[in-house]
């Protein structure tokens, strides 16, 4: 029984590398700085934060970790505390009861850092955006560097966006506009 | 309603498909000594102006009722000595609308954090502004106390709301002594984004997006509920093949989210190759549903008086094969969890939630079903297709994490089959009607994979929502984990929390 299962897995199920986002390059152009890239090299580890979201986007965030995606292939990596992390992955509206929870963690996570706002709530509140128990988009709590759109995103989405921020140095952005 | 107990009162008209009365104002403690007397179920207990409703189920004869209690000067006979299920639900209406449970267990607040612009924010009084002792001082929001514990070399852990993986916000306190978990207190509401509010006065087409985002992995039950609450408050009958439509989304559903839950579950249990595994089969039904219907969790795609697209030649065979591979290695996985005697250490005997508990709380979904508590929606609040649909419900009474593994294991092996017979039977026609014009208050009550999803609504003349009330299976699940975890380890919490799977962003609302 055993070997029948390694079998599943012998066939690779893993999708190939899909392009890094364009538009997501482009916002990066400004907020990526090539000091930190050198820093860094071509690996990044991410905590992500729920601030309010209905938990879609959570669903395919972890997508990103099973076979098919194999986010772990791009030298990209959840962590578990937001002091070994380079990129706060942030989703949901921010409630307000997460505000200071987030405010926190920004603050905890090292410089140098990169923010991720993924989802359409995550850009500006989306449809609760006008609730009394919501303070608004990421943006409006902490700076965000990027958003990555979809509700929720894709995986594929949410890999493009990652990737952009792999790759995005002032130079190599420069080069594709 | 059970026999020998009765409750009087005013029926009201146009409320469907269950009775609905207002109970007369002088028998207002009449609800609490109702229900100390009979064994009804509370399904939901929630506020609108100036009345509290409390949804009820006969087990004997499975029948549903709606209870309005009036609420003079704000106030309301407390049910939670005689329902415990009802305590944070209480603790949510005086949050939200101000209303005050009489003889209440617990005064603290609970979606209310303190950070609110305003106190009581449905509760409709203009002008409400926070109270000055309530709102945020300069030290931050008013601590929240927490229940003491007393005893020798006990220590606290707190955890949360941001935990180590990726997670809902919530937070946890552990009270433990040296290893072992002497209590937990879950503190939730952090995901509160005032859906309740936003939900009153807006059109049906925005309502339907809003309660779609309830809890995103129950976004097909929530909109197939809230559906059904829509067209039976407008008398609509959707046609036979958008009713069958949903009953496939639903179990496409259940499916992805078991498929996902049980590999957790395991990666847990320090067995990552089953979470690889289901991970797989878990994507191969998202695919197969963005596919069939242009969304990998399908949301959006139910709408009051159907769906919104139809199931094209090219769909139905991706759903097909996707589910066809799920029938072929699914049963390889399930020995591979029935045979790891490293993994059964681990499930068996751990996290026990007792029957008497479940039976009390009238807790559903597989938290209930794996404790002896035999309710499932599909059957036993029976909807079409369903009623046209054979499946068996599987319970067991053992009620630990590897009885809530198997549960969902036998679950997934009866959706399949489901998928199959709606295959197989999908009627032609039209896949959405428009809503008729009328008004009135509904009820929808659906089996999601984590229990039954409520809606109940109320559609003005103008086709607006009045007041719509969406309740997460999960209210009468999360107090659960607090007792499953009692005596058990700190280090077993992940697995226990994870059979569970409760959510927060549908509790929070």
């Amino acid at each position: 029984m055993r070997r029948l299962l390694w079998q599943a897995l012998r066939r690779p199920v893993t999708l190939p590398r899909p392009a890094a986002s364009e538009s997501a390059l482009a916002e990066l152009a400004e907020s990526v700085d090539l000091a930190a890239k050198r820093r860094l090299g071509r690996s990044l580890s991410i905590r992500q934060v729920d601030a309010g979201s209905c938990n879609g986007c959570e669903l395919e965030i972890h997508a990103l970790n099973n076979a098919v995606y194999d986010l772990e292939r791009y030298g990209v990596r959840f962590v578990a505390s937001p002091r070994h992390a380079d990129v706060l992955l942030v989703t949901g509206p921010v409630t307000t009861a997460m505000r200071e929870a987030l405010e926190r963690t920004w603050t905890a996570t090292p410089e140098p850092k990169w923010v991720v706002a993924a989802g359409d709530c995550a850009a500006g509140g989306g449809l609760f955006a006008d609730s009394y128990a919501v303070a608004g988009g990421v943006a409006d709590v902490v700076p965000v560097d990027l958003h990555i759109g979809g509700c929720p995103p894709t995986p594929t989405q949410l890999l493009r966006g990652l990737l952009a921020l792999l790759e995005a140095t002032p130079d190599n952005v420069r080069t594709r506009k | 309603m059970t026999g020998g107990h009765t409750l009087r009162g005013t029926m009201v008209p146009h409320h469907r498909p269950w009775p609905r009365q207002v109970l007369d104002r002088y028998d207002q403690p009449a609800l609490p000594a109702f229900l100390a007397a009979s064994d009804a179920e509370l399904f939901d207990l929630w506020a609108d102006a100036g009345v509290v409703h409390a949804a009820l189920r006969d087990p004997a004869s499975g029948a549903f009722a709606v209870a309005s209690v009036p609420c003079p000067k704000g106030r309301f006979a407390s049910i939670a000595a005689v329902r415990p299920g009802a305590i944070r639900l209480e603790r949510a209406i005086r949050d939200l609308f101000g209303y005050e449970p009489v003889g209440s267990a617990d005064a603290r607040p609970w979606l209310d954090h303190g950070r609110w612009p305003q106190a009581a924010p449905l509760g409709g009084e203009p002008g409400g502004e926070r109270m000055e002792q309530a709102s945020e001082t300069p030290d931050g929001p008013p601590p929240y106390p927490f229940l003491p514990v007393e005893g020798d070399g006990l220590h606290q852990i707190p955890v949360g709301p941001v935990h180590a993986g990726i997670i809902e916000p919530g937070h946890f306190r552990f009270h433990a002594s040296g290893e072992t978990v002497v209590r937990l207190e879950a503190r939730l509401g952090y995901v509160h984004r005032g859906i309740e509010g936003l939900l009153a006065g807006t059109d049906l087409a925005r309502a339907a997006r809003l309660i779609g985002r309830v809890s995103g992995d129950s976004t097909v039950a929530y909109a197939y509920a809230f559906a059904r609450a829509a067209e039976a408050a407008t008398g609509t009958e959707p046609p036979p093949r958008a009713v069958w439509l949903r009953a496939l989304m639903a179990e496409m559903e259940r499916l992805a989210n078991h498929l996902g839950d049980i590999g957790a579950i395991c990666n847990d249990a320090a067995f990552a190759l089953m979470h690889a595994h289901t991970g797989i089969l878990r994507e191969r039904m998202l695919q197969a549903a963005e596919a069939a219907f242009g969304h990998r969790l399908m949301m959006d795609r139910i709408v009051p008086g159907g769906t919104a697209g139809d199931l094209d030649a090219a769909g139905i065979q991706a759903i097909r094969d996707a589910a066809a591979e799920i029938g072929k290695r699914f049963p390889g996985l399930v020995r591979l969890y029935d045979q790891t005697a490293s993994l059964q250490d681990r499930t068996v005997s751990t996290g026990i939630v007792r029957p008497d508990y479940v039976a009390l709380y009238a807790a559903g979904g597989f938290v209930g079903r794996a404790s002896g508590r035999s309710f499932d929606a599909r059957r036993d609040a029976p909807y079409p297709p369903y009623d046209r649909l054979r499946f068996d419900v599987p319970v067991r009474r053992d009620g630990d994490v590897n009885a809530r593994v198997w549960i969902r294991i036998r679950e997934v092996e009866q959706s399949l089959q489901l998928i199959e017979q709606i295959l197989a039977g999908l009627p032609r026609g039209q896949h959405r009607t428009e809503l008729g014009p009328s008004s009135g208050e509904g009820v929808g009550l659906v089996e999601g994979f984590r229990g039954d999803v409520m809606v109940w609504l109320r559609i003005g003349a103008d086709q607006r929502v009045e007041r719509c009330r969406p309740r997460d299976p999960s209210w009468f699940q999360w107090p659960l984990l607090e007792t499953a975890i009692e005596g058990n380890i700190v280090a077993d919490f992940p697995l226990c929390n994870k059979s569970f799977n409760c959510s927060y962003a549908g509790h929070d609302l």
